[in-house]
């Protein structure tokens, strides 16, 4: 299918399984239930699950098959955040050419910063791209005020010329980011019973851009540049002894994930159509990095299975607080549940960086190839214990 | 005149004159071993051959072109291969995925952008790297990872990585170095295979006296970084002058 073999297939069909039915997969609880605060089904999560997806696939090309870990990725995602606003506020409010130039603008930032960085391997090439990072988030926050609207960000506003749109509607507000007639924000609403469901109309693009995205991911790696760029990771002198020139071929991996970064950095800007320098900072470019550890390294599924996991904690268990918790373990003996609530406490809320941090250290120290190995290593356990099942019985049964 | 020409080649490190004076020529088509005590400098006049190494003085021409100044990709694109003194292989590849990288490498050039299209889908290089691995004797382990292969079979595959690349001068760095009896004895088969089936210049770095009386035909000598003498096999064995050399080593 698609020239895919049909391993690669299967993994696209549940990718695309798993996006297109995300709405009814992330709301498994009714309204107002006591679970409910565990339903991650509205717009607004599901689309930063996708466009971190991609940010994150983007990533793996490069770290997970060169080994070059960048430490300054989240530039990127910042200028196409940037560029695309720069296209709303200039040209129109479809998201397509912001997407587009947005993808341009990252893929010659990281075509300029990768030349560079590159000159160097290991740790001194992920400080030479967290240096950059870091610059131009200060530039962006500061000496480039005119172009980034510094503190506060680049805002449309009411005046903007939007020479191929509108700058104002009829009634005087800001036109909202759209496709051919149609605006990101339009949703619709499905209610079974208790359960309501949300189809929103941005969060679908997105989630279109992601398969593709995935797609050709799948189709970079099974190329002979993923295997030279995998080759590279395994030996590189190997690899100039066999006449091949390494450096073209990680600058190319290096540009096309930064062009990953910048179409996330569009897709964020196009659901809300603002950009702010905090998303250059090192901790943005630190997150991503954690996404795909924690997925798995150099597998296709494992940036988006961190990406999802990441996000759905950042949003998810930092919204539990004390009186939650409070009406979680009401059950129990009223000394015990205080101190129940006290030891739990801290792992929630704003505390959910340290619920990250644990789950992080058990996934490399145990699961090093992150939630693909685990997953892996459960089927394999249900697989063996199938097969001793079988087994068993053949024993006890013997063949007439 | 020869395909490779070495002329007057110094190297320093530091204080260390590591070669010095080193006049060299192999002749097409020819096994040439260089053999020498440790720390002669043979590993050392490899490097400035394939680009590792830039001397400080004298020339390399290979072919009748200066090999100096290029980097060791360029080098094989002329038509050098190497086989180093430990094995090198990609180790997180599969073996089949090592053998076929040195043929993209001679199909393509040192850089290509073929991004879309699938690797299986290049029957050509599929077909030729399956023949490799055939006459290798390793097609039974082709979807093996590299690094669980045991030493022999890397050095192997090493070999075959270098030959599928139809080189016109083949440089091993002790390739049997570590080897047990029985692989050195296949790897000296395979080598005198490798020059009955085709045209090659085979430059061979060797302590093993057994292989280098079994393939060369010509030898060089190399003591602290000059060449000894250079002569045919059976002329060396009776050398003074190499005996002196090694027996320094020996006692
Ligand atoms: N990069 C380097 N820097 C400094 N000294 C070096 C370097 N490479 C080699 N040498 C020195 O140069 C001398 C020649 O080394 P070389 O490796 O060429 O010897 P060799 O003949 O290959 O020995 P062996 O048989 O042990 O492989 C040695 O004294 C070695 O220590
Ligand atoms: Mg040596």
């Amino acid at each position: 299918m698609l020239g895919l073999d049909k391993k690669d297939a299967v993994l696209l069909v549940i990718v695309a399984v798993l996006t297109m039915f995300a709405p009814f997969i992330l709301n498994p609880f009714p309204e107002g239930s006591a679970m409910a605060q565990f339903n991650a089904g509205y717009p607004d999560l599901m689309q930063r699950f996708v466009i971190f997806g991609i940010f994150a696939i983007g990533f793996n090309i490069l770290f997970g098959l060169t080994g070059y870990l960048s430490f300054g990725h989240a530039a990127f995602l910042g200028v196409g955040s940037y560029a695309a606003v720069w296209m709303f506020k200039l040209l129109s409010m479809n998201v397509i050419p912001a997407i587009v130039l947005a993808v341009i603008m990252s893929g010659l930032f990281a075509l300029l910063i990768g030349y560079i960085s590159l000159r160097r391997s290991g740790i001194y090439f992920s400080i030479l791209t967290l240096a950059f990072a870091q610059m131009m988030f200060a530039l962006a926050y500061s000496v480039l005020t005119p172009i980034t609207g510094g503190e506060t960000g680049l805002q449309l506003a009411l005046d903007d010329p939007r020479i191929l749109g509108q700058s104002q509607t009829p009634e005087g507000n800001i036109p909202v980011p759209g496709l051919f007639g149609f605006e990101m924000r339009d949703s619709a609403e499905l209610v079974i019973g208790s359960w309501v469901f949300t189809f929103n109309l941005g969060y679908y693009f997105c989630g279109v851009i992601l398969l593709l995205a995935f797609y050709l991911a799948i189709r970079i790696f099974r190329s002979p540049f993923g295997m030279m760029l995998r080759a590279i990771k395994s030996n590189q002198q190997r690899l100039n002894y066999t006449g091949i020139n390494p450096k073209p071929y990680t600058l190319a991996a290096f540009v096309i994930s930064g062009m990953y970064a910048g179409l996330a950095g569009a897709l964020m800007a196009s659901m809300d159509p603002l950009a702010g320098a905090e998303r250059m900072f090192w901790t943005a470019s630190g997150e991503v990095v954690l996404m795909t550890i924690l997925g798995g390294v150099g597998t296709l599924i494992g940036p988006v299975l961190g990406a999802g996991a990441i996000k759905y904690m950042e949003n998810i268990i930092s919204k539990i607080n004390s009186d939650i918790l409070h009406s979680w373990f009401a059950f129990l003996p009223d000394g015990l549940e205080d101190f129940v609530v006290t030891i739990v406490y801290p792992f929630i809320g704003k505390g959910w960086h340290l619920t990250l941090g644990i789950i992080f250290m058990l996934v490399v120290i145990f699961l090093p190839g992150g939630l693909v190995e685990g997953g892996q290593r459960i089927s394999s356990w249900l697989r063996n214990r199938r097969a001793r099942r079988d087994d068993r019985r053949s024993k006890t049964e013997p063949a007439e | 005149m020869g395909i490779l020409e070495v002329k007057n080649v110094g190297k320093r490190f530091g204080g260390l004159q590591a070669l010095s004076e080193v006049n060299l020529s192999v002749a097409e088509n020819s096994v040439h071993a260089i053999i020498g005590p440790n720390g002669a400098g043979k590993s050392t006049l490899l490097n400035c051959l394939v680009g590792k190494l830039i001397p400080d003085t004298g020339s390399v021409m290979f072919d009748g072109q200066s090999v100096l100044g290029r980097s060791p990709f360029e080098i094989n694109q002329m038509g050098i291969s190497r086989v180093f003194q430990t094995p090198e292989i990609f180790g997180d590849l599969t073996v089949m995925e090592n053998m076929m990288i040195p043929i993209f490498a001679s199909r393509d050039g040192s850089f290509r952008m073929h991004a879309v299209e699938s690797v299986v889908s290049e029957s050509e290089v599929v077909d030729y790297a399956e023949q490799m691995l055939e006459d290798m004797n390793m097609a039974d382990k082709r979807h093996m990872h590299a690094a669980a292969m045991s030493r022999g079979d890397k050095r192997r595959l090493e070999i075959g990585m270098c030959l599928s690349q139809k080189p016109r001068l083949l440089l091993l760095d002790e390739p049997t170095a570590g080897m047990a009896r029985a692989d050195t004895n296949n790897t000296i088969d395979l080598l005198k295979q490798i020059k009955e089936d085709r045209d090659i210049t085979i430059a061979i770095i060797e302590h093993d006296m057994h292989v280098v009386f079994s393939l060369a035909e010509r030898i060089t000598v190399l003591a602290q970084g000059t060449p000894l003498v250079e002569d045919a096999p059976e002329n060396i064995k009776g050398n003074p002058k190499v005996r002196e050399a090694y027996l320094g080593e020996s006692a």
